[in-house]
């Protein structure tokens, strides 16, 4: 390799090499994201057909509604799900946090517009707080996300389970009225802002030097620290907002349903929706790749789905049935491409090494 | 195959396999594998302790009995995760496996045994598709199973209503309920206790041989194990198939015991992943012992027991459980490098590694 005379033609070959390598992975890089989008425009489209054929229209008002409430709960958790994916971790402990939150949000409000601020404080602080507890377990005693989530998510559970039985508190006028409102009667506040914490985590992924570390320990945690990332702050950083989104979701829950309930966030399958949703929306499972534009493709996938079943007056265990054949012919579909995608360099190396090597043979 | 030849290398034992028999013995109890025996021992103890009559041998016997459908589902769990993927589909089979068996068989004699080779033709069935889908599909299993868990489940329920259908006859209730009458110390033989130690044996003997040698190797090094020869799309599709065959096995012991309703079953598969943490195996696969997840099975049943006769609400046994298996992990993951290996800095409690920087190599070696 280190002959002098082979340099030109190596040259010439690493720069073919690195020209065949950049609009591939550009391509591939849209198509991953493109991709969940197509599939959600062609869920779109079949549930345009299939609403017209039960005499509806998809495109009403009142559905563009329902499908974007639907949307919003599940978005803001899956976003936060997207963000413990990255780094390599996994939440399972979310429908408990949520269903934690509406009831400590609903106690503490008592029905009057004056207890808000110190109610939202409290039940995104608690939600802070569990959210380090996980972190923590993940990042400093190495328990493996799964088991830390899971452990967390039935500690929760058992204390919800003893200390609330049926609704509990009751949301302030203002909060219901947040719950009902939105623009133009098309876009409910809350998608907003489902959309602007999408928006806000996306900056903080791509600008930050907290995403990029992010991405880097959920790549490899081993190389990221030897590298010199502090991975602890990251993994506990990813959790906390995890828990905090979960906490948001749930105060939207609230802001619809009037009450605390110690069961809605387990009655909603959170945990294993929003894994589905991200993990449809392109992120890789193991961590280190995806984005949270894919997760709400994933998620909007769900809602519209969700929302033609309902017009469809599907049996509501029939629509398991159908989510879970979803879940698997998706990412099927998609877990096929992102085995193949590699970094470029290999990537690149690959498809053009069998003319390189002849080449460098014969020379 | 080429796995017993690396355990038994003639040059340099390993140190697990230094020494007597009891210093052996000494060294696996230090172990997370080994650690759950101690605590059963403890737990044991201590609920004979909280109420002597538990100790006497007709009511252990019972125990042992009710624990078995969680002991077997634990054992069929910990095949797929020592292959290094988790099955969550669990729960959703053993509910179908109940429903199947109080519809299909009904007050008919004679549809027992057609419903037995029904139930186990479908478990094998749900398990094919599971570890198909994992291995060549590459859906991740967590996902795959997830799937089959939602699609199976309401399928269930779709098909019952959600609601208790169906009454199996009573001689097919007796194989969860019955058990042999007049056995001198202990009054009752339960079937599920001979069932239990049955697929034990037949366990121990299977993770002994060639293919339980290279389930370990393919969840500790996916890629060497396929370059040391091992089809590890077959292997990881077969864990996948004793799983759902064991939950198959849990689901015909709770007709006896639960009844027939679509919910019996539900949770199972987290459970069944508890016992088998507590038991020290690791999840991410290549790490811990098949009768361990039995006895981790046994140790959280016998806390549940131990929380009931201290009369603790039963609602906090869900905080217990998720206490326990948090602590669990957490020492496990710093305790396995101890038996195994004199000194090594990193705890092997990482995930598994990424399949995809190992390939380009190998694959350039090839052309």
């Amino acid at each position: 390799m280190s002959a002098t005379a082979a340099k030109v033609p190596e040259t010439e070959e690493s720069v073919r090499r690195r020209r065949a390598a950049r609009p591939k992975d550009a391509k591939r890089r849209l198509g991953s994201t493109a991709l969940i989008y197509l599939v959600l425009a062609g869920v779109v489209v079949a549930s345009v057909v299939l609403t017209a054929v039960e005499g509806r229209n998809f495109f009403s008002q009142g559905n563009i509604w329902a499908v974007l409430t639907a949307m919003s709960v599940l978005g803001l958790i899956a976003i936060g799900q997207t963000l413990v994916i990255l780094v390599g971790s996994l939440d399972l402990s979310v429908p408990y946090v949520v269903s934690l939150a509406t009831v400590i949000a609903a106690g503490g409000m008592k029905g009057l517009d004056g207890n808000i601020p110190a109610a939202l404080v409290n039940t995104l602080a608690v939600c802070a707080v569990i959210g380090l507890v996980m972190g923590l377990l993940v990042s400093v005693l190495h328990v493996h996300g799964f088991i830390a989530s899971l452990g967390i998510g039935l500690i929760v559970s058992g204390y919800l389970g003893t200390n609330y039985q049926g609704s509990h508190g009751s949301a302030a006028p203002d909060l219901r009225l947040l719950g009902r409102s939105g623009i133009a009667g098309w876009i409910p506040t809350a998608f907003l802002i489902m959309l602007a914490g999408a928006v806000l985590v996306t900056l903080m992924l791509r600008y930050t030097r907290l995403g990029h570390h992010l991405y880097a320990i959920g790549g490899n945690r081993e190389v990221a620290r030897m590298s010199g990332v502090r991975t602890v702050m990251p993994v506990v950083a990813a959790h906390v907002l995890c828990s905090v989104l979960a906490g948001v979701a749930a105060l939207l829950l609230l802001s619809r349903t009037g009450v605390g309930s110690p069961t809605i966030g387990s009655q909603g399958r959170y945990d294993l929706l929003s894994i589905a949703a991200v993990v449809l929306g392109g992120t890789l499972l193991a961590g280190g790749k995806g984005s949270v534009i894919g997760t709400i493709g994933g998620v909007a996938i769900f809602a519209v789905l969700d929302n033609v079943m309902g017009v469809m007056q599907v049996n509501p265990f029939l629509k398991d049935f159908v989510r879970g054949l979803v879940i698997v012919l998706a990412v099927a579909v998609y877990a096929r491409r992102s085995v193949v995608r590699r970094p470029p360099r290999f990537g690149a190396t690959r498809t053009v090494l069998p003319g390189s090597s002849t080449q460098q043979e014969s020379a | 195959m080429s796995a017993t030849t690396t355990t038994a290398a003639p040059g340099r034992s390993l140190p697990a396999t230094e020494g007597s028999l009891v210093q052996r013995a000494l060294r696996g109890a230090v172990t997370p594998g080994g650690a759950v025996f101690i605590l059963v021992a403890i737990l044991f103890l201590a609920v004979v302790a909280a109420n002597p009559s538990f100790g006497e041998p007709p009511q252990l016997i019972r125990f042992i009995g009710r624990t078995a459908p969680i002991a077997i589902a634990a054992m069929g769990q910990y095949y797929v995760i020592v292959s290094g993927e988790f099955d969550l589909s669990m729960g959703a089979v053993i509910a179908t496996q109940v429903v199947i068996a109080g519809n299909y068989i009904g007050q008919d004699e004679g549809r027992v045994l057609p419903a037995l080779v029904l139930m186990v033709a479908i478990g094998a069935v749900v398990g094919l598709v599971n570890g198909l889908g994992t291995t060549l599909l590459k859906v991740p299993s967590f996902i795959v199973t997830l799937g089959t868990m939602l699609a199976l489940g309401g399928l269930v329920r779709f098909l019952t209503g959600g609601a208790a259908t169906g009454n199996p006859v009573d001689s097919f209730r007796e194989i969860g309920r019955g058990g042999i009458q007049d056995v001198p110390v202990l009054e009752v033989l339960p079937y599920p206790v001979i069932i239990l130690v049955v697929i034990m044996i037949g366990g121990v003997l299977l993770m002994r041989s060639p293919f339980g040698r290279t389930i370990v190797a393919t969840g500790d090094n996916p890629d060497a194990a396929g370059l040391a020869g091992a089809h590890v799309w077959w292997v990881k599709t077969r864990a996948f198939m004793l799983s759902s065959l064991s939950a198959t096995v849990a689901g015909i012991l709770l007709v006896g015991y639960a009844g027939v309703h679509p919910s019996v079953g539900s949770g199972y598969e987290f459970t069944a992943i508890t016992a088998v943490v507590l038991g020290g195996v690791v999840l991410g696969g290549g790490r811990g012992w098949l009768l361990s997840a039995a006895a981790g099975a046994f140790a959280l049943e016998l806390l549940f027991s131990f929380l009931n006769f201290q009369e603790v609400e039963s609602t906090w046994r869900p905080t217990v459980q998720g206490v326990i298996i948090i602590l669990a992990v957490a020492a496990a993951g710093r305790a396995w490098s101890f038996g195994r290996r004199p000194s090594r800095t990193s705890p092997p409690a990482a995930p598994a590694p990424p399949s995809t920087p190992a390939r380009p190599g190998t694959e350039t070696g090839e052309n």
